[in-house]
């Protein structure tokens, strides 16, 4: 009798407990910041049955990994729980385009998942978001797994020292010296192959990264140059970004493989923010307090056997390349040497 | 691997020396050394070990005390591992019968001196068997020392199944590492406290 | 509490010397924390700033859910991970061989195995084979299989512990095998393994910390995330501490309390467990009165 009631119990705290970690999912996946002013309000477009839009839209809810960590990019404010930044604001116009209504109402229909750089592929492959919009660097050994839509911008990797550090000038310079930079990253493989003497020091986010330089532990961190920019702009007593860039970062939105519809409709979507001005609204709005100048739009890339729609011609097969008319040799030679790693 | 073993015996024999101390603190007729001493484990023992990994790398450099990757992950897993340690062993020396402290006493040794010579020996034997489980756990969690880029077996598997894109061969192979490292020790644990309990 | 153990009262002149050495090591430790004090404040720790953080509410709310996360995760796991070992401890004390092969296989594997790369294995190797949960469940999946390998053992070594003429008495009144388990030998073997059982729910509740890895928004890494956004990592470590410290320390000390009844009340000995690290038990043996 008691044993019995016993296991009821459990049971019962086993079930009540796992019910209210749904719930309790919610107020940490924080919906982005409103400091955008409104965009016209869109109707919600109609889509093929089958597609991942139409899906999407019939759960009336998209789920996007971003950076909780990466200031301009995508950064949680504990206050307030909201993540603010450029991949957010593109996720947001990219939702209103399946869901409909402006980027402010669209909020609370991202449901927003921190990614970092390890589980971005594995969150897309096994269908845990829709999409990844988190400074992820298009390369071969990636699209190998999973689709990517772009590039929405190109960064490129740069090198970020102590303020009064003046031994450090070029990538070569890293030789020798304890670099950090984040476990996986391509980053990481672009370091090894331009300094390959470099002591180089691995940890899952770039924040570690900042701390260890800050607390002289490591000389210089590298990675991608406006998530350096994030870093100095906060600390810009302590910090200096070296500027002389040596590789090509172009950011793309992951999917799941194949879904080459839905890689279409990204693109297309692209596109039009990017020729309607939201893409440079959402630049300046982020990354331009960081006092980053509004680049160029970056060139799409649809790689590979994306049927129909062909705008941007640019796109080198497999390549990898960016398809950045003027970048597009660096990127392809800084992804080869990604895929060997 | 080979960095899983250096972290694990490093931090094993400082644990064991600065356990020992605590526990003597712990049973001392001085006030403040007991307190000190039972601060010291509540706090290491009530932390989590990841926390202050994390919180004496990243944190504590901000008051300059700061060592290299490994020297802070053996430094916080000996300090961690020293409050099993010191508990153990004080229990250790309160299985020790009562009158054996009483007859050290009794021709005349001093405090520390009968707890050096009398106390401790006698309970270092019945002392073997859950210091062999802190040694077992200390391999486990000498794969926290990753988590401050410490490249030890865990890290250095993950690592792996970053770079080839398939975690479970790198994962595996990891498993097996651990297994090599306990299974031996475990038999050693068993040995030592095989001979300890025929000698009582 | 005195540790009266070693030392008969003390005469005069050793309660003179007693009191010397007391104050010379109350000064030692008071000059060095004071020590350790003026060093914080001379690197600017003590900043109003750096605190402020800390005192808004809403920073607090953020915390608190980490911790609310960090308590679901260690519930939901421990209740699990009780299930699973109790299974194993029968499976291991069973008569059929293949069994008890099976469970110890088990046992003996994941208990050598750390639960960080448990974790890693859950959290990033099964996605790619289509495993698709919240990062949760990985987490718990994580620690159960551990825990339910420690508890499993924790429940044999309880189960064996009893005197072996309980179970006789079962079989001698008719019982079979598992009506005399589950009737005579378990309830009573329960009881002497609370203590133990609390004492392993202190050591998962801090293993949840490593959800950290698998990005699952514990306390551990909310506190994290706070003291990057607000550029005061020091502080956000300490105040993440003294939760954890708080939490765990009343369930430590309920594991000694529950062991010293246990000990009051049935003279039965701590039960010990090769690779299991928390010994609140222990701790019991060190402050029981014998």
């Amino acid at each position: 009798m008691r044993r019995t009631r016993w296991f009821v119990w459990l049971v019962v705290v086993v079930a009540m407990v796992g019910a209210a970690c749904g719930e309790a999912d919610d107020p940490t996946t924080a919906t982005g910041g409103d400091d955008n002013e409104a965009g016209s309000t869109t109707a919600a477009p109609t889509f093929d049955a089958g597609t991942t839009m139409a899906r999407i839209q019939q759960k009336g809810e998209i789920t996007v990994g971003v950076k909780y960590d990466q200031p301009g990019f995508g950064q949680q404010d504990p206050a307030t729980g909201e993540v603010e930044g450029f991949d957010v604001e593109i996720a947001k116009l990219i939702a209103v385009a399946i869901l409909g209504g402006d980027v402010d109402s669209v909020e609370d229909k991202i449901e927003f998942v921190e990614s970092v750089s390890k589980n971005r592929e594995p969150f897309i492959q096994d269908g845990r978001v829709d999409i990844v919009v988190a400074t992820y660097t298009i390369n071969d050994t990636r699209k190998q797994v999973i689709d990517f839509a772009g590039p929405y911008f190109v960064a490129k990797q740069d090198i970020m020292v102590r303020k009064d550090d003046t031994s450090i000038k070029a990538v070569d310079d890293l030789n020798g010296k304890k670099v950090c930079t984040a476990k996986g990253s391509t980053s990481e493989k672009n370091i090894r192959a331009k300094a390959p003497r470099a002591d180089v020091l691995l940890f899952d986010g770039y924040d570690e990264c900042k701390e260890a330089l800050v607390d002289e532990r490591v000389v210089a961190v590298s990675t991608d140059n406006t998530i350096l920019a994030g870093y100095v702009d906060r600390s810009p007593d302590e910090l200096k970004l070296v500027d002389n860039p040596f590789s090509d970062e172009p950011y793309g939105i992951g999917l799941k493989k194949g879904d080459e519809a839905f890689r279409d409709f990204l693109n297309d979507r692209l596109e039009e923010i990017f020729e309607g001005g939201q893409w440079g609204d959402a630049f300046e709005s982020t990354l331009g307090q960081l006092g980053l100048e509004t680049p160029d739009t970056p060139t799409l890339d649809r790689y590979g056997a994306a049927g129909g729609a062909t705008t941007s011609t640019t796109g080198t097969g497999g390549t990898g390349g960016a398809g950045g008319s003027g970048s597009t040799s660096t990127t392809g030679a800084s992804s080869t040497s990604s895929s060997t790693g | 691997m080979s960095i899983t073993v250096a972290l694990t015996l490093t931090s094993f024999a400082a644990a064991l020396v600065i356990g020992t101390v605590v526990a003597a603190f712990r049973v001392s007729p001085v006030a403040p050394l007991r307190a000190a001493g039972a601060a010291w484990v509540e706090v290491l023992r009530n932390i989590p070990l990841s926390v202050l990994m994390l919180g004496f790398y990243f944190g504590f450099t901000k008051i300059d005390i700061r060592y290299g990757e490994f020297a802070t992950a053996v430094i916080v897993l000996s300090a961690y591992t020293s409050s099993f340690v010191a508990e153990t062993v004080r229990a250790g020396i309160n299985s020790v019968a009562r009158g054996q402290a009483e007859a050290a006493r009794s021709i005349g040794l001093t405090f520390p001196q009968s707890l050096r010579v009398v106390v401790l020996p006698q309970a270092m034997r019945t002392v073997v068997a859950p210091l062999g489980s802190v040694f077992i756990a200390l391999i486990k969690n000498s794969s926290l020392a990753g988590l401050i880029a410490v490249v030890e077996l865990t890290d250095m598997a993950d690592r792996i199944s970053f770079d080839t894109a398939r975690p479970i061969p790198a994962f595996l192979g990891a498993a097996v590492g651990y297994l090599l490292l306990a299974l031996p020790s475990g038999a050693v644990v068993g040995l030592l406290e095989r001979r300890a309990a025929i000698k009582r | 509490m005195t540790a009266s153990v070693l030392a008969e009262a003390l005469g005069p002149r050793a309660r003179r010397r007693v009191a010397v050495v007391s104050v010379a090591a109350a000064a030692f430790l008071a000059g060095a924390v004071v020590v350790a004090v003026l060093r914080l404040a001379d690197k600017g720790q003590f900043d109003a700033d750096r605190w402020r953080p800390f005192t808004r509410w809403p920073v607090w709310r953020f915390l608190l859910e980490g911790l609310a996360n960090t308590l679901r995760a260690a519930l939901v796991a421990m209740v699990l991970a009780i299930l699973v070992g109790a299974v194993m401890a029968l499976a291991r004390l069973a008569r059929n061989a293949a069994l008890r092969g099976l469970a110890g296989l088990y046992v003996q594997f994941f208990r050598a195995m750390p639960l960080l790369l448990l974790i890693y294995f859950a959290g990033l190797g099964l996605p790619k084979y289509g495993v698709k949960v919240e990062p949760f469940w990985f987490l718990v999946l994580a620690l159960t299989i551990y825990n339910g390998a420690i508890l499993g053992e924790i429940f044999r070594a309880g189960i064996l512990s009893l005197d072996r003429g309980q179970s006789e008495a079962a079989y001698a009144i008719g019982l079979g095998y598992w009506q005399a388990m589950l009737s005579v030998v378990i309830p009573q073997a329960a009881r002497r393994m609370l203590p133990a059982i609390v004492s392993q729910l202190v050591t998962l509740l801090k293993d949840t910390s490593l959800g950290y890895v698998i990005v699952f928004p514990e306390l551990l890494r909310l506190g994290r995330r706070t003291g990057s956004a607000y550029g005061n990592t020091l502080q956000a470590y300490v105040v993440v501490a003294l939760i954890y410290f708080t939490v765990n320390f009343f369930l430590s000390r309920l594991a000694i309390h529950l062991e010293v009844r246990q000990r009051r009340r049935y003279g039965a000995g701590a039960i010990a467990v090769t690779g299991v690290e928390d010994l609140a038990v222990l701790s019991a043996q060190g402050e029981a009165r014998r």
